[in-house]
């Protein structure tokens, strides 16, 4: 049991002056789950991408149930018994899953046959592993959880022993993590080698055998994950105590300043995907939305911020009724004092070949003070810029940068003094954190409590529940497009994670 | 017969004639479409093939020679858009039409210095073209009243490029819904990354998708000098390459609605023609150059208008890079 | 991620890399000339001879230049509002039709400076009119604007056959062109600038509307780069998304930046219309809207870069007007290709010689890929 499935001796890579993976030494056991935790950008990506192929590292060796092998292409490494999750699914939309399966494992030049064997593989794998979903089904019409079944699927029916899982719970439900975990361990008891990258403690803690712990692109340490803690695995992570508890102090929540009411939207497929949402935001409180990415919250950010009209429903602001139905618009909402920080900062928030100053105005772009009439006034917006350089600490501290090259705690922090710094009533945020490095993280949580004890009022969506729980003064859970419940600040991880899950707590306990 | 019934199977006949070159053409950018390239230039391809067949024709004294040579040159091009937007990751439309302008400005020079005809091929006489072939008892079945007679004008006496350009119809769509290529295809062109973690090169696929195009580019220049002309003159694809790419999308990437698509052109073309200096009915004498332009009129009216929501290929246009 | 290249410095981003790709686009056309059988050098010393050899070639070849200054532009703003106008061909022809308009009904009446401005409302009117079909079904109804454009070229050519035969033509005239202008109507010639370099210049067709395509492409400038709308079009151009947030319109963006495309193509008319020909004819465009995607590009679509690019594809046309006099078998249409391949070279592989160049920049200069290295990491 105790021979090496996978061993990785001197792993380098390096993308032009990035060094993203250093001497990597790792080994990981035939029939065990090995966890592989660390930061985003940490270097976890990388690794597991050159062990299937789509990268090949610098120097080092790669060993495959003993043998040394050099891995060129993700032919190879399915060849070898290696198969991938990824966190992004690679699944083509509007095939169907048995299509999907096929896809690169087709027998002959011919669809007919190769189908009909699948489908008789596709049952055995089934009842195998309780992987039960309808072949003939098609992709975009199934959720997440399904689909990361068919990920799944593909890869044993390639023949994998070896599975790598890259953030395989980012998009489920805590009950759905539960059963992938399930099915982990189902295959582990068949023999299969399973690799589950993350950055969530919990799962690891849950799941893995053993775990390796990466840091700026080093593997740190690997222990026996019954002979470690949560605490020693985060200070691992970070190399350093986290700051678990943001420092705050009570909240003094004075009017309303952000109120909706029955606000439902529809996608583009019609779908409702924000259904009969009501709640209030009042100056000097934060209001948290939490849930699993894609239950609506988006929608919802873009919908009160102007970007996407509703079908039905009314949000006021300051008392006054936005017009979420019909001409919305987000210049003009800016100019009533509700300023909103973007989840996607790289395509929405930002426009990422200016320069820094270019965007440090970008939808206030029409403010008196940075136009000569029709004119840009150039000399009062880099006057402008260079003073939330110096406020925010954004380095490099040269506005005329193209913000492309700013890192990604640097570019939120150039969202974040354009958005704040208009002294906004209302801000609403997305996601604050998402790919940003420690220190930056810490910088941002201080600005949003700032700005609550300031009395503004603060609505906050993310699908980091710490991040939730450490700066909101009352949480709403969203599931499948509506709000089903609210907490206070104090909730427990347990009772948020059963109402993300849909699950009612006191129903629950009933 | 009813005079009425003889025109209006005259119409047809020429609706069949004129929608050959698009039909190539909109399944030629069929195969690249799907596969995620887009191609705006299908117009210089043809209009290349359609000199190259030409020339060899004429060269050569030979029909077939002529053809190899128009598949050649247009799968020349082919590749020269698949190494800008492929291998260099370029702007596909950008790409397409550089190709447009080399073809535009190549055929003439290179006519004029081999032929010094100002341009064109010298005319081809009946061997060196693909003229009409007679099916199986098409003659014996003439005097048939009705089925015999639409069996003599319209289905029979085609040559044999149109024959071939409704077959590869039923082939395409064989090829794109039955066929581990056709599944591959229609995977890179909505997901590569899909593509690239089971194992296949998305750059190797493209590319063939790509070279397709270019036969299929071929065949619709040689039909246009070789079957539907007798030579090469300058700019003769005038615009059916865009038209084709207009009913691509009218026909929602589909193969069988790409035929109806192209169909439904070359029957608008084929009434203008007919139409042309004779007065309408109502509206009276139509000027010559309204006529003219009503193809291009129509087809900014139906992409503007009818085909609803035409999702194009996810991938389109998008060069593919691996993600981090 | 983008691929971590290093970086290069501004002169080689803007221009070593510019004129490499001119260079091997010259150098494929080449080529072609010899597979016709003349000889590339033969014909590229015809081609300095033809543009610079005396004053009057310089002016010829200014004169080109100014129609492909407009017509570069036009491409240039529309691509800086994320929109490819391959319909300047048209446009730039319609105009014609404004400036006819204008001339043909106030030539008799004012001064060519009176009518000049009222020509130029016209002509970018008109253009502006050309585009804004185009514009409209892409930004309502989701017409793909490429495909649209060029089949308003298709029509425009139909449309000005149809007016230049019927209502434009004198009665009693077998030609299909308007009456010459009166005086009113036409533009003093620059040759006298000629003179005051010692160059005589006995007939030229450069004229004034070469300096309103240098304002232009002046105005084009502080509007792309120093107004809010230039700052709204360019959000536009690289992030729709990012437009929506910031509460730009995007149909407004994409309307007003074809009119505004359409009216800097239509403009181009002023040149040969009411500066040369001194009437309407038929195609008297002769190709400059599709020369102004080749310009547009190789000039990166900055003001700076469009003007040497113009003046470029200027010595293309008047020195190649030279080549096909002293070779038949290369005619005009040779620029046609140039123009393609410049197109695919300066365009659709623009990146091609970027890594090559990169690594010997790196290798000249070890440092130069550091100031990357900070910007790289963690994003």
């Amino acid at each position: 049991m105790s021979e090496a499935a996978i061993e990785l001796v001197g792993i380098n890579k390096s993308f032009g002056p990035v060094h993203a993976n250093k001497n990597i030494d790792l080994n990981i056991k035939a029939g065990t789950i090995h966890g592989i935790v660390g930061e985003n950008g940490a270097g976890k990506s990388t690794l597991m991408s050159i062990l299937y192929g789509f990268y090949q590292a610098d120097s080092g060796e790669i060993h495959v149930a003993g043998k040394p092998v050099a891995i060129t292409s993700s032919n190879h490494a399915i060849a070898l018994g290696i198969g991938m999750v990824h966190q992004h699914f690679m699944l083509v939309q509007n095939f169907t899953v048995l299509e999907n399966i096929i896809l690169g494992a087709e027998r002959e030049a011919l669809l007919s046959s190769s189908i009909s064997k699948a489908r008789s593989e596709l049952k055995r794998l089934e009842k195998e592993y309780g992987l039960d979903v309808d072949p003939d089904s098609i992709i975009e019409d199934l959720p997440v959880g399904l689909q990361q079944r068919v990920e799944i699927l593909k890869a044993l029916y390639r023949g994998a022993d070896i599975l790598i899982l890259d953030e395989p719970t980012g998009v489920l439900t805590p009950a759905e993590a539960d059963h992938l975990f399930r099915i982990l361990a189902q295959l582990r008891a068949e023999g299969k080698t399973v690799v589950l990258i993350t950055h969530k403690l919990r799962e690891i803690m849950a799941i893995t055998d053993n775990v390796s712990v990466m840091r700026q692109g080093q593997i740190v340490a690997t222990r026996k994950t019954a002979e470690t803690t949560v605490e020693e695995l985060a200070e691992l992570m970070v190399g350093r105590r986290v700051l678990l508890h943001v420092e705050k102090g009570d909240a003094r929540a004075g009017e309303v300043k952000l109120s909706v009411r029955n606000l439902t939207v529809v996608d583009s497929r019609g779908v409702k995907v924000v259904d009969d949402v009501s709640f209030d935001v009042r100056g000097g409180e934060i209001v948290g939305i939490a849930g699993v990415a894609g239950n609506g919250q988006s929608q919802l950010l873009e919908t009160i911020s102007g970007i996407r009209p509703a079908v039905s429903g009314t949000v006021m602001l300051d008392g006054r009724p936005i017009d979420v139905t019909g001409a919305a618009d987000p210049g003009e909402l800016r100019d009533r004092g509700l300023a909103h920080v973007p989840e996607d900062r790289h395509y929405v928030g930002l426009v990422l070949p200016f320069e820094e100053y270019e965007n440090s105005i970008l939808g206030y772009h029409d403010r008196p003070e940075y136009l000569n009439g029709p004119f840009l006034n150039i000399e009062a917006i880099r006057a402008d810029a260079k003073k939330k350089i110096s406020q925010y600490d954004i380095r490099p501290g040269n506005e005329r940068l193209k913000t492309a090259n700013f890192s990604g705690g640097n570019q939120q922090k150039i969202v974040l003094a354009r958005e704040m710094e208009k002294d906004p009533g209302v801000l609403v945020i997305g996601q604050p954190t998402r790919g940003v490095d420690v220190g930056a993280i810490e910088f941002i949580h201080k600005r949003l409590i700032d700005m609550r004890d300031q009395g503004r009022a603060v609505l906050l969506v993310s699908v980091e529940l710490d991040e939730i729980r450490s700066l909101s003064d009352r949480i709403l859970v969203m599931f499948d497009g509506r709000v089903v419940g609210e907490r206070s600040g104090e909730a427990t991880e347990g009772e948020l994670g059963l109402l993300m899950a849909g699950i009612d707590g006191k129903e629950a306990a009933e | 017969m009813d005079q009425a019934f003889v025109v209006l199977i005259q119409i047809l006949d020429s609706t069949i004639r004129l929608s050959i070159p698009l039909m190539f053409a909109c399944l030629a950018g069929l195969y690249s479409e799907r596969a995620g390239v887009f191609d705006i230039g299908l117009e210089g391809k043809m209009l290349a093939a359609a000199f190259a067949g030409a020339a060899a024709a004429a060269v050569y004294g030979s029909a077939w020679i002529g053809l190899c040579f128009a598949v050649m040159v247009s799968v020349a091009l082919a590749l020269v858009h698949g190494f800008a937007s492929i291998t260099n990751r370029g702007n596909q439309i950008v790409s397409g039409v550089a190709i447009n302008f080399i073809a535009a400005g190549t055929t003439v020079i290179l006519g004029q210095a081999w032929f010094a005809q100002g341009g064109r091929t010298p005319s081809l006489s009946a061997e060196t073209r693909f003229t009409g072939v007679h099916l199986p008892f098409a003659q014996e079945l003439r005097e048939v009243p009705i089925v015999g007679y639409i069996y003599y004008e319209l289905i029979s006496g085609h040559s044999m490029l149109v024959y071939l350009a409704f077959a590869t119809v039923a082939f395409t769509w064989w090829v794109l819904f039955r066929t581990r290529f056709g599944l591959r295809l229609r995977a890179v062109g909505e997901n590569p990354a899909a593509v690239d973690t089971a194992g296949i090169s998305v750059t190797w696929l493209r590319y063939r998708a790509v070279i397709c195009t270019g036969i299929l580019c071929g065949f619709a220049g040689a039909y246009l000098s070789m079957g539907l002309g007798a030579g090469f003159v300058k700019d003769m694809t005038a615009g059916r390459g865009y038209i084709a790419l207009a009913a691509l999308i009218f026909a929602k990437w589909k193969p069988v609605p790409a035929m109806f698509a192209c169909l439904l052109f070359g029957f608008l073309d084929a009434v203008s023609i007919r139409l042309q200096g004779s007065p309408l009915p109502i509206i009276g004498p139509v000027p010559t150059q309204l006529m003219q332009a009503l193809p291009y009129i129509l087809t900014v009216i139906l992409l503007a208008g009818f085909i609803g929501k035409a999702i194009p290929p996810r991938a389109g246009g998008v060069p593919y890079v691996k993600e981090r | 991620m983008s691929v971590p290249y290093a970086k290069l410095p501004a002169w080689a981003d803007y221009g070593l890399i510019p004129l490499i790709n001119v260079v091997v686009a010259f150098a494929v056309a080449g080529l072609v000339v010899l597979l016709v059988g003349e000889s590339p050098v033969e014909a590229f010393t015809y081609l300095i001879e033809g543009a610079f050899g005396r004053g009057q070639n310089i002016a010829y070849t200014l004169y080109y230049a100014t129609s492909f200054i407009f017509t570069g532009l036009a491409v240039a703003v529309a691509f800086h509002g994320g929109l490819f106008n391959i319909g300047g061909e048209g446009q730039a022809y319609v105009g014609g039709l404004g400036v006819a308009l204008v001339v043909l009904a106030l030539d008799g009446t004012f001064p060519w400076w009176v009518n000049f401005p009222l020509a130029i409302v016209g002509a970018a009117f008109m253009g502006a009119l050309w585009a804004f079909v185009p514009a409209y079904l892409q930004a309502r109804r989701g017409s793909h604007i490429v495909i649209t454009t060029i089949m308003f070229n298709f029509i425009a050519a139909s449309l000005m056959v149809y007016l230049l035969t019927t209502v434009l033509k004198p009665a009693g005239s077998m030609s299909p062109q308007t009456r010459t202008f009166l005086d009113g109507g036409q533009l003093p010639k620059l040759n006298f600038v000629f003179d005051w370099f010692g160059a005589s210049v006995r007939s030229s067709p450069l004229n004034i509307s070469f300096l309103l395509a240098l304002v232009a492409a002046f105005l084009v400038w502080i509007l792309i780069w120093r107004t809010k709308l230039g700052y709204e079009i360019r959000t536009q151009g690289f992030s729709p998304k990012a437009a929506r947030y910031a509460g730009i319109g995007e149909t407004r963006i994409v309307l007003v930046t074809m009119l505004i495309s359409g009216a800097l193509a239509g403009m181009m008319a002023l040149n040969p219309v009411m500066g040369d020909a001194n009437r309407l004819q038929l195609d008297f465009v002769t190709g400059a809207g599709f020369v102004g995607i080749a310009v547009a590009l190789m000039g990166r679509s900055h003001p700076a870069g469009i003007i040497p690019a113009a003046i470029l594809f200027g010595v293309l046309y008047q020195g190649g007007a030279e080549i096909a006099f002293m070779m038949p078998s290369i005619s005009r249409d040779m620029i046609i290709i140039i123009q393609g391949l410049v197109i695919l070279f300066a365009g659709a592989l623009e990146h091609m010689f970027r890594p090559s160049l990169q690594a010997l920049f790196a290798s000249i200069s070890p440092r130069s890929g550091a100031g990357e290295a900070a910007g790289q990491k963690g994003a």
